[in-house]
Parts: structure tokens; sequence; C-alpha cells
């Protein structure tokens, strides 16, 4: 052995002799580290001083300070791991399987916001991307541009809290339909969630503030058939094998104006107190976006047609979890919340 | 919209049952949110089928019958009428159900026979008079079928959702209308019960005075109502209405009043034009004046309220004072009422934006400010108040005096839209023939006239169509009349979509998915704080007067809800918020900018019974938690966390630029809470600013090659050495900071030092009066070779070499 193969081997003992230390799981396996290492007769340490004679004379010196300090330096790990080790091991050998594992607190997505998201994902299959916009939103967005007639009733259905002269909080994420529109040229196919905000008190069913999700696509020779058919698909994603109806409806941004409904998760559509008897429940309104929508926002009317929709995953989040009033959704309790950890 | 089935069928003869018409309504018209049967009372009655009938063996009048109600088995009844067949079908009365009237029937033993129900005649179900014998019914239907669905008996409320563009929907005649258009059955004016009175004087036509009889008639704001009829009739007895009459308004939910008002109530349900009647002698000097209120005016309703006026306001007034709001209410004035004789009936069309604005203002909505505010017919008024005065002079006499007026300066031309059969096509997505088109549209009352050479057509607007101006409108007209359901749903190709993305949105998911999988719970408050008047955004017509204001921070409302958790008894409390602030900024748009926060308070971990109770969240765990945030908000950016001052513990920076915070969160809080932490980072500006002007649009350019972000990651090579490793323990003084020790050990250590850990702070007895201990463990590896154990032993003397010449820090001796 030469002197330069003896520090390489010396320092290889160190170093693995480190790593078994560290891995020793129980005082017994120690005890075999211990044995495998500095042992007097097997020892891997021990046995390398044993070439310490063989080397040149003039490398002893040096080779066996190194060596000896590679020893001591090993005991202190010994030393060391054997007191972490005791103060490891419990006392009794013998495990009581059937108690509880060791947790780690759960966290959780906001119920409106796991619908959020199953919708998206549908609709990210079919090429929509997401948008988003202000909430504090100017005035022309949120209805001049979406064909808002001026003190007419249909304004009633979107009492307003304003902020200033012409800057209000959002009624409906139908602002981000005109933003995307000036922002992008066609085909045009978003998704566009975020909070929206009415003049409402609190009831079971009504808040303030409340999210909404639409949906928007635009490009030449998209129809009203694309609109149901789109749509329908969506549905029968979103609540399994069901059957869809479109009823007339009026949104001042949308001619043809239509409501989709599916069969009421409730009775299956046998008619129940839940649909007053109808059988159908109401999941979202669309319709063909009117060409006066369009030419706010500087696209061609007459060559671009295209269809919108928007819903309300609050309310479909206390249906798809029973949740019976609509201010549980906003008061935050950790023991509500801690339920829709997965 | 309250409508009922059996006045809908006066106007459209259909055999549909109550369904059936709901959901005709519904699929072609306006959503039937509600349907009511207005025999509730008879719910409980079923049909009964008589199997057997037999003597009872105690009595010589009553029959013994053995009756399927639809159970299952065969009930004993016990019945009195001589009518009783077997083999035919009666109604049935169960045990336990209740009769008109409120009697609950039992089960009981008559003259020893069991009877488990009654079979009820025409009188006992409130029917008609007839108690001569049990109600025989003419009907297939399956016994235990409802009584009421199988007879059609009782007539069925459809409360119908009748949106803001179709107020010719707002009437039995507009329902009747579509339904006649849907059925494509014949649609007539219904006959008025015991009018023969037929309405003969043609009205006196004029722009803006006239006399009605005895009164004059001036429409002096012919803005405020376009067309105003009116005419007198003189000696009515007022009284009550014929019961027919008020079986009518009940089955809307309407009242009866009297005679006279309970007529101008039908005419407003059953063609939707709302009308007015005057008492004519309280009428000052025997005029009827169209006019704007004047400054402070005063009128008492008929609700009894004393409203002030304004100039903005139309009244009816008569030689002195108003003596009704244009299209909202009359006054109490001029109201009839038993004394009255002769009455002023006032059919006119008033501004739908002007009624609304009075209406606003004066908060008063009624059932003609509903019509009239959305828009009333106005080529109805001559029919309707034909129909009126038949009506009025059949329920309550008198007689018409002089011909009534029509004030209508401006006659309107119905308006007119061109519609293309192409344009058809291409919205709806399927081809209609030019024929189906004209047919859907004539059908309720478009008239059609098609252009010689191409496939379009001129169509004239019926005048209760006002949301019907342009050929879009007519599309959904056809749509709508075809049914939404003709429609095929057939999936067909798409491009995709020219929009990117959002950045925004892939950065809030990430930062989402990071908290939750830290154990944090997702909170979505509402943004309405108590705020100040300096720095916070106010909303100018709040909810609330103390939660005027809009957020500032998210920490704020996450503060609210913890406090709200902690008095529900909640001390464990971890929650995070991906939301939108507000601030007024310098220009007249807020500033709005997407923060994400999380506050914690409570135990660091769930409680497990191998381990001693878990210490609460303290500081480092904020911190932590602020630099998980910071990483998913801008991962592979520079961040650095600078000490702060009072409850901020530092702040956070994001290439150099102030993007948020770490610090302890003071609550209002009961003394068993643990102190609460919150780490607060603004992810990005949301601008409201215009993209471009009205009808242009500015097309962001999509950028093709974006170079990979600098947070790509990018895989190391493993290494192939071992590590050399030693700890090195110093004392610190308070003053200095670790961060400024770890830069000199760094510098010291060269770029060998794979990893700095810092193991542990110290203070105590042995420690030198301020000053701390503070250990390390360096971890050293070089790419090629295994470092001798002198290298790392001669780096651990310069390095405490360094530390001690450059900090005076020295290592700590036992
Ligand atoms: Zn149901």
């Amino acid at each position: 052995m030469t002197t330069q193969e003896f520090f390489e081997a010396l320092q290889r003992a160190h170093v693995e002799g480190s790593a078994r230390i560290s891995a020793a799981a129980t005082p017994l396996e120690l005890t075999d580290v211990r044995n495998a290492l500095i042992g007097r007769k097997n020892g891997s340490l021990s046995q390398l001083m044993r070439e310490l004679p063989s080397l040149p004379e003039a490398d002893r010196r040096e080779a066996g300070a190194r060596a000896n300090s590679a020893r001591v330096a090993i005991e202190e790990e010994l030393e060391t791991r054997k007191v972490s080790l005791d103060a490891d091991t419990p006392p009794q050998p013998t495990l009581d399987l059937s108690m509880p594992g060791r947790q780690s607190w759960r966290g959780a997505k906001h119920p409106v916001t796991l619908i959020i998201e199953e919708i998206e994902g549908i609709f990210r299959d079919i090429g929509f991307t997401i948008a988003l916009g202000p909430e504090a939103e100017l005035e022309w967005y949120n209805f001049g541009a979406l064909n808002f007639p001026a003190d007419h009733p249909a304004m009633d259905m979107h009492d307003t809290l304003y902020l200033g002269k012409e800057v209000l909080l959002r009624t409906h994420t139908s602002p981000v339909q005109v933003r995307t529109l000036q922002s992008y040229p066609p085909p045009i196919r978003i998704l566009a969630p975020g909070n929206v905000y009415r003049r409402d008190f609190f009831d079971a069913s009504h808040a303030p503030m409340f999210s909404q999700i639409e949906g928007l696509a635009v490009d030449e020779g998209v129809s009203f058939v694309d609109l149901k058919a789109t749509l329908s698909y969506f549905a029968n994603r979103l609540f399994g094998k069901t059957k869809t109806r479109f009823r007339p409806s009026y949104f001042p941004f949308t001619e043809p104006s239509a409501e989709m409904d599916v069969e009421c998760q409730l009775c299956s559509g046998r008619g129940c107190s839940g649909c007053k008897g109808t059988g159908w429940m109401e999941i979202l309104g669309s319709g063909m976006v009117h060409p006066a929508v369009l030419q706010s926002a500087g696209v061609d009317a007459e060559r671009y047609t295209g269809w919108a929709f928007g819903m309300g995953p609050g309310r479909m989040a206390m249906l798809r979890y029973g949740i019976p009033n609509i201010r549980l959704l906003y008061d935050s309790d950790v023991r509500f919340l801690e339920q829709f950890a997965r | 919209m309250n409508a009922s089935h059996d006045w809908l069928n006066a106007f459209v003869q259909t055999s549909m049952t109550p369904a059936a018409l709901r959901d005709l309504i519904t699929a072609r018209c306006a959503t039937v949110d509600d349907m009511v049967s207005l025999r509730a009372d008879l719910s409980e009655i079923v049909i009964g089928y008589v199997v057997e009938a037999s003597r009872h063996p105690n009595s010589d009048h009553l029959w013994v019958t053995r009756v399927d109600a639809g159970t299952g088995e065969l009930l004993d009844v016990v019945c009195g009428a001589a009518n009783v067949t077997a083999g035919k079908r009666y109604p049935f009365a169960p045990a336990g159900a209740t009769l008109p009237g409120g009697l609950k029937l039992e089960k009981r033993k008559i003259r020893g026979s069991l009877s488990n129900g009654m079979l009820c005649s025409a009188r006992e179900l409130g029917l008609g008079d007839d108690h001569e014998g049990i109600l025989e019914l003419n009907t297939e239907a399956a016994p235990g079928t409802p009584f009421t669905s199988a007879m059609g008996v009782g007539d069925t409320r459809y409360v119908i959702d009748v949106q803001p563009n179709r107020p010719d929907l707002l009437s039995h005649l507009g329902i009747a209308r579509e339904i006649s258009a849907a059925s494509q059955q014949p649609m007539r004016w219904p006959d008025l019960p015991d009018v023969s009175h037929s309405f003969a004087t043609a009205p006196s036509v004029a722009a803006s005075a006239l006399r009605a009889g005895s009164v004059e008639v001036r429409l002096e704001d012919a803005a405020g109502a376009p067309r105003y009829m009116g005419v007198v009739i003189r000696g009515v007895s007022i009284g009550s209405s014929p019961a027919w009459l008020t079986a009518r308004l009940e089955s809307v939910g309407a009242r009866s009043i009297n005679n006279v008002v309970d007529a101008t109530n039908y005419l407003l349900h059953e063609l939707g034009q709302p009308m007015h009647a005057f008492d004519v002698a309280k009428l000052e000097g025997s005029a009827v004046i169209v006019r704007r209120a004047s400054a402070d005016e005063r009128l008492r309703t008929l609700d009894g309220v004393d409203r002030i006026l304004n100039p903005q306001m139309t009244v009816i007034a008569d030689a002195e004072r108003a003596q009704g709001i244009a299209g909202v209410m009359g006054g109490s004035e001029s109201e009839v009422t038993d004394a009255t004789k002769d009455i002023f009936l006032e059919v006119a069309t008033f501004d739908p934006a002007s009624v609304r604005r009075t209406r606003r203002a004066l908060g008063l909505s009624t059932d003609a400010s509903y019509r009239f505010e959305r828009g009333t017919d106005i080529e109805l008024p001559s029919a309707a108040l034909a129909r009126a005065v038949s009506l009025i002079l059949a329920v309550a006499g008198g007689e018409v005096d002089g011909a009534p007026v029509d004030l209508y300066p401006a006659p309107r031309a119905r308006a007119k839209a061109v519609l293309r059969v192409s344009r058809v096509a291409q919205l709806l997505g399927e081809p209609i023939p030019a024929a189906e088109i004209e047919r859907l549209v004539t059908s309720v009352g478009f008239k059609c006239a098609k252009h010689e050479g191409d496939s379009s057509f001129d169509v004239e607007i019926p005048s209760w169509r006002g949301d019907v101006r342009a050929e879009v409108d007519l599309i959904e007209e056809i749509a709508r009349l075809r049914g939404f359901d003709s429609f095929s749903e057939e999936l067909r190709p798409f491009r995709s979509g020219s929009v990117p993305a959002s950045p925004l949105d892939t950065v809030l998911k990430r930062v989402r998915e990071a908290l939750v999988m830290k154990g944090l719970l997702e909170a979505r408050p509402m943004p309405f704080v108590s705020g100040a008047e300096r720095g916070f955004v106010r909303v100018a017509n709040p909810i609330a007067e103390n939660e005027a204001y809009l957020r500032r921070e998210l920490l704020d409302t996450l503060s609210r809800r913890a406090e709200h958790n902690l008095s529900q008894m909640q001390r464990n409390i971890r929650l995070f918020e991906i939301g939108s602030v507000f601030d007024p900024g310098d220009a007249d748009l807020p500033r709005e900018e997407m923060h994400v926060a999380a506050l914690i308070l409570g135990d660091r971990r769930p409680a497990h019974w191998t381990e001693p109770p878990s210490p609460a969240f303290d500081e480092w765990d904020a911190k932590a938690l602020g630099e998980e945030i910071t990483r998913a908000v801008a991962p592979g950016s520079r961040s650095a966390f600078r000490p702060g001052e009072g409850d901020v513990l530092w702040t956070i920076e994001i290439d150099g630029a102030r993007r948020g915070e770490v610090r302890k969160v003071s609550l209002d809080a009961p003394l068993w809470a643990a102190q609460a932490f919150g780490a607060e980072v603004s992810v990005e500006r949301l601008t409201a600013e215009p993209v471009a002007a009205a009808g242009t649009a500015r097309y962001k350019s999509v950028a093709v090659s974006q170079s990979p972000a600098s947070h790509e990651i990018r895989y190391q090579v493993l290494p192939t050495t071992p590590s050399s490793s030693f700890d090195i323990a110093v004392l610190v003084p308070n003053d200095m900071r670790a961060e400024q020790v770890e830069e000199a050990i760094r510098r010291s250590a060269g770029t060998l030092l794979e990893k700095l850990t810092l193991l542990s702070e110290y203070r105590g007895d042995s420690i030198t009066q301020g000053m701390r201990s503070i250990a390390w463990h360096l971890v050293f590896r070089h790419p090629e070779r295994t470092l001798e154990s002198r290298e790392i032993s001669s780096r651990r003397e310069r390095l405490l070499r360094t530390l001690e010449g450059e900090l005076g820090v020295r290592q700590r001796t036992a």
C-alpha cells in the first residue's frame, strides 16, 4: 500500500463510517457499526492502522497522526449518536398499532373555488382560457358597452354600488367580455371568473357580493346551435348525464337570450318542492352576443357572431354540497371550511 | 305577473292541463315560477272507484261500498246517497282528509259497519248547492288521482316571471297571444258576462284640449303623456261587484274594492292597460289637466300618504290642484267612494322613463307604474276604454256623458325592420325557410312583406312590442317561437381562441395550491370594512354605514373572520384569501390590486398522543408562510425579508420593490386566544383604464417566443463525491444580525460551501450578558474529488479567524 492509497482508504473509511453512524436506528445497530469501524479485530479503521508499519518511514508519523484523529472523530460521532438514540428510543418495544397516526393540519379550497375550478376544467378541455378583470369598474364597461338602456327597468336587476362618478363595483363579470374583445381579435374563447356586487341585503340566498363565472365565444360562423351544444356538453360533464332545457329570457347584452335548466338534482326531474314541481333547475343565463356589444368593442358584427353565458358558482356550491344558507360561504368558519379538505 | 288558467282559457281554448300549459308558457314565452291550485282545500280529495255497493245490513237508507282509492286495497266505505252505483267514479275523501269547511274525517263505525272515508256530494266540496246525491264523475282517471287535476276543478294561478323587456306579457291578453301562437289555436277576446252594452260613440280626437261631456280635458305635458283618453260616466251606483268579477280578481290575487274600481282592475289584468276613475264631483272646475307638478306641490295619494312633488313629475290635476300622479297612483281626494255618482275614467299612455323616475323618487310602486315604466301599448287605449265603459255600465249602471276624448298629439307609426333569411341562419345555426319565418313572426302580430328579388322581409312591428327594434330582435322571436328545443345540439368544430391564459390567474392558482398544501383554509369574505375617511375607497351608496369602505388589505377582513371564529370558540385558525384590495389612488379611478394573505393563530400542528401539546404558531411560522407566498407569487425572483418596526416583523421585497409584509395581528380576542400572525403580498395591479375608445379595439400583440421564465427549473447534476461538514458555534452580540454573520461565513468559506444551516440560538447563564451563542452547520463538497480532512480543518480555522477579524465574533468555548 502506498502512502497515497493509505490516505485515500483512510478518508473513505471515515466518510463511510460517518454515514453508517447516522444511519444506525437503534443502540443495537450502533454497537454493530462500532465493531465494524473500530472493533479491535475486524474494524475497518483498526485494520488500516495495522498497515502503518508497512508505509515508508518518512510518511509514518503523518499517517499515524491522521489515522488517530480519524479514530477520535469516529468515536465522538459514535458517542453523539448513542446519546441521541437513547433519547429517541421509546422505552417499550411493543407498539399498539391501533393507535392513531400523526396528523398535520389539512388545508382546503373554498367550496366556491372548488366549483369554479371544476367549471374551468371542463371549459379548458374545449379550448377556453381564463381572463380576469377589475372589480372596481367603469360604468361604461358594466352597462353602456353592454347595451343597457338608460332609465329602464332592466337596471333594477343591477342595483349598483357606486364608488364615484362613472365608477362602480361591477354588477357582473360581463365587462370582461368587452375588455377582452377590445384587447384580442377573434376567435375568442374565454372564461372569466370573479366577484361581483349588487346592492342586495343579506338573506338566505342573497349577498351583496357573490362570485360569477362568464364565458364568451366569438368567431365567424358561431351560432345558437354552438351555444346549445356547448352548454349542454358542459351540463353533462358537470352534473353527469342530464337533460337540459333552454327557456326564453332577457339580458340586454344578448339576443336571443336563454336560460338553461338541468333536471332537478333533488328529485331527478320528477318534480319536488325544491323545483316547485317543474322537475327543472336553473343553472345559467346565456345568449347570442348582441351586435351592439360587438360594435362597442370594435368588432365587425356582420362578420362575427358569438355567444356568452354566466352563472353563479356560489349557488351551485350550495346545491352541490347541500349548504342551506349563503352566509356560510362568507363567514369563513374553520369548521365549515375544513369540511372541504381533501 | 299572476295569470289565471281559466281566464287564459277564455282567450284561447286549449285542452291542456295546467302543468302542460305551464311548460308551454315557460318554453316559448316567459318562465312560470310557480303554479298555485286555487282549490287547495280539495287537495286531499281523490278519485274513488266503487267496486261493490250493497245495502247496509242495519239500515234501509245506507249503503256499504268497497272503494278503490288507489291505495292498493279496497276500502269499506258507508254511503248514504241513493245514487251510489258500483262501477262508477266519485270524489272520495279518505279518512284523515279535511273537507272544505274544515271537517276532518276519521275512521268510524256507522251502525256497526266501519267506514274509511266518504264519497262526496258537490256541496260538500264547495262546488255548488247540489246535495241530492254524491257527485258522479265522468272520467277514466285512475283511482287515487287527485280530484282537482283529474277533473280540472278549481282555477290555477300561474306566477310568471315576466322580463322587463316584455311588458306586453303583463296581461292575460299578452300571454294568450303567445299561447295562441304556440298552440296554433285561435284567440278571441273573452265575453264579459252580464255585459250587454256596446259602446258606440267614436272618441273625438284632438291634440291638446277637448270636452268629455261636462269635463274639460287638457293635455299640457304631452312628453309625460303621449296619449290621454277619458270619458265621463254619470249616475253610477257604487256597490259590490258580481261574483264572477270578484272571482276573476281573486284568481290573480287582487282584492275586490267596489264595482267601478274592480272593473278598472279587471281590465288592467286582462289587457295590461292601467286605468283610473276620478269622482267628477271632486274635480274643481270640472277640469282634468295633465301637467307637470309645480315645485313642492303636495298630494295625498290613495294610500293616505302625503307626497311632495316636483316639476319632473307629471300629474293629473283639476283646475286647482293635483288629483293624481300620472301612471303611479291617484289622489285620495278624488277617489271613487260609495257617494260617487259621476266618474271620469282615464285611459292613457304615460312615458315609461318619466313614470320610472317618479316612481323611484317617491318610492311608490303600483301595478300601474309597473306596467307604465315598462311601456304600454299606445294603440290599446281606444279599445280598452270601450271595453271598460261596457263593463262599468254593466256592473255599476250609469250612462256615458258625451263622446270620450282622445288627446294624441303625435300619433306613432308602427316601427319597421328588415329581416334577412340568411342572417337568421347565420345567427341561429340552422337554415329556416322563408315561409316558416313568415308564419312564426306573423303568429304574434308582426306583419311581413317579402322583398322582390332577394330573400328578406320588411317587417312591421306591432305597437305592443316596443322591445323589438332591429333585425336581431326578430331573430330572437323566430328562435323563441320555433322553440329553443327545436335547434340541434351538435358540437361543431371550433377554432382555438387568440387570448392567452391569464398569467395572473396562473400565479393565483399556484399560490392557492401552495397554501392549501400548507394546511390553510381558503376564505372568501366580503371586502367591506369600517375604514376611515382618508386612505380608503368609499362606497357612495353603501349597504351599511358601518361598513361603507373597501379594504386596503386582506388582513383587515381576514382579521374580522378570525374574530368570528374566536367568537365560535375556535382557537386554531389558519385562513388565507386571494382577493382585491382598493386604494383611492390619485386619479378618478380607485387603484385596485390583487393580494394574497394568510392569518394564523393557535396550535402549530394537531395534538398527537406521542407528544406534549403543540406549541403555538409564532413569528417564525409566519415568516415561513410569507416566504411560501413570496415563492409562489414570484418564483425565481430575488426576495428579501427586511426587519420591520412595531407590529410589522418583516417587510417583503421582491426584486427590490416592497410587495408585502409579515406581522403580528391584533385582534379583538378573548384572553385564551393565541397571538395571531399574518402575511400579505401584493400580486398585481388590476387596472380599470379603458382598453380603447368606445367602438374601437386595441389588440395586444401576443408574444409568440417568450423566453423561458427565470423560475423555470433546471436539473443540477447529482454529486458523485462525498461531502464533508462541521459545526461552529460563535458568540454573537445581541445587536448584530445573524444575517451579517452568515454573509461573512459565506465569503470566507468559498465556493465549495454547499449548504449553510442555522442550527440553534442559545442564551443563558453561561453566555456573556448581551450575547448569544449561534451555531451553524456547514457542508462542503468538491465536485470532482474527495476533500481531505486537512482542507476542511483549515477552512474551519480560516473561517473563525475571519469572523473574529471582521465582526469581532469568537467561537463559543465550553
Ligand atoms: Zn325537484
